[in-house]
């Protein structure tokens, strides 16, 4: 290790909080927003997680791909937990059949 | 229920009992993360400081690659600031629903918004409303699991074996799946969905690095208000 872990952690402890409330500090200035802004605010979570998810998709493999996939579907039924217990069902089972 | 009738021991109860599935998925997640850091040769007390501290899954991981590899201290600085640059749409985003908080309320609860938590305070305010005894239910839950499950994976993670056996390794694709899918009720989902979805993998093929987060989510949302109708403004697109 080059740098002192401490350092690193206290640093990366602050930019992380600097991130989490900067938004609304920047946000709250404003009194209203144009609805678009409004639209785009409220697509947030949406976006975000998409993006975030997405590189999975193609970066680990078919059984992966196939899973999530299954994931997004047992969604539309069921909760939380019975779509990442399914999912997690059908990433072994993928992975059993496929490598 | 109405206003009144919903007690502070109701967003209590609602809080813990909306969290309790994403505690389940965050454990593997958090043991994993001690176990490696252990492995990377980081101390107990580093590992948790971590957890407690950024409380961020990703940067962590981000953090111990990078460390691993012997990256400059301002690299890695700047690294987990842009993989955590998303969180400044989340307070952006939610902060105009948390009339209920105190204004330094606020700048509390904001150190614990994670993903998990914008995600299901984003649902609550959606169905609901949005007051401090379910939000800091829902984070201290949350943050002490996260930091328990830490704990004990760089203590006794050498015991599991291969992660990958579980499909441990591949919970928080999953998990962000189901995150995402409680939103598809809301206006415009599919539309987002895909254009935040393809410009994600695009950079993923293209640039690497923290940039599918950033380009992806940036297009879903350049999307959102190019399709947002004026007479729409007042639609929340109930979360289901």
């Amino acid at each position: 290790m080059t740098s002192d872990p401490w350092f690193l952690i206290i640093a990366c402890t602050i930019a992380t909080y600097v991130t989490r409330f900067a938004g609304h500090t920047i946000l709250s200035r404003f009194g209203s927003v144009h609805f678009r802004v409004e639209a785009a605010l409220e697509a947030v979570p949406v976006a975000v997680m998409t993006a975030l998810v997405a590189p999975s998709l193609v970066s680990r493999g078919p059984a992966e791909a196939a899973a999530l996939v299954v994931a997004a579907l047992v969604a539309l039924k069921l909760q939380m937990t019975a779509t990442v217990a399914a999912g997690l069902l059908a990433v072994v089972a993928f992975r059993a059949i496929l490598y | 229920m109405d206003e009144a009738s919903h007690t502070v021991k109701d967003e209590l109860r609602d809080g813990f009992g909306d969290t309790v599935p994403v505690l389940v998925a965050i454990i593997p997640f958090g043991a994993l993360f001690g176990a490696l850091a252990a492995e990377s040769g980081m101390s107990v007390a580093a590992t948790v400081a971590m957890s407690a501290g950024i409380y961020a899954g990703a940067s962590q991981y981000l953090m111990l690659d990078l460390i691993g590899q012997s990256a400059p201290a301002w690299s890695i600085i700047l690294a987990v600031f842009v993989l955590n640059f998303r969180h400044v749409l989340y307070s952006a985003a939610l902060g105009r629903h948390m009339d209920a908080f105190r204004p330094t309320g606020r700048y509390f609860a904001f150190f614990f918004l994670a993903d998990p938590l914008y995600a299901l305070s984003e649902k609550r305010r959606r169905v609901r409303w949005l007051r401090p005894a379910y939000y800091m239910t829902s984070a201290l839950a949350l943050y002490c699991i996260w930091i328990a499950a830490t704990f004990l994976g760089a203590l006794f993670g050498g015991l599991i074996e291969n992660p990958a056996t579980y499909g441990l390794d591949f919970i928080l694709p999953l998990f962000f799946v189901s995150l995402t899918m409680a939103f598809r009720k809301s206006s415009n989902f599919l539309p987002t969905v895909l254009t935040s979805g393809v410009a994600s993998l695009a950079a993923w093929a293209t640039l690497g690095g923290t940039w599918p987060i950033m380009i992806g989510g940036a297009v879903g949302l350049v999307v959102a208000a190019v399709l947002a109708k004026p007479e729409n403004r007042q639609d929340k697109g109930e979360a289901s």
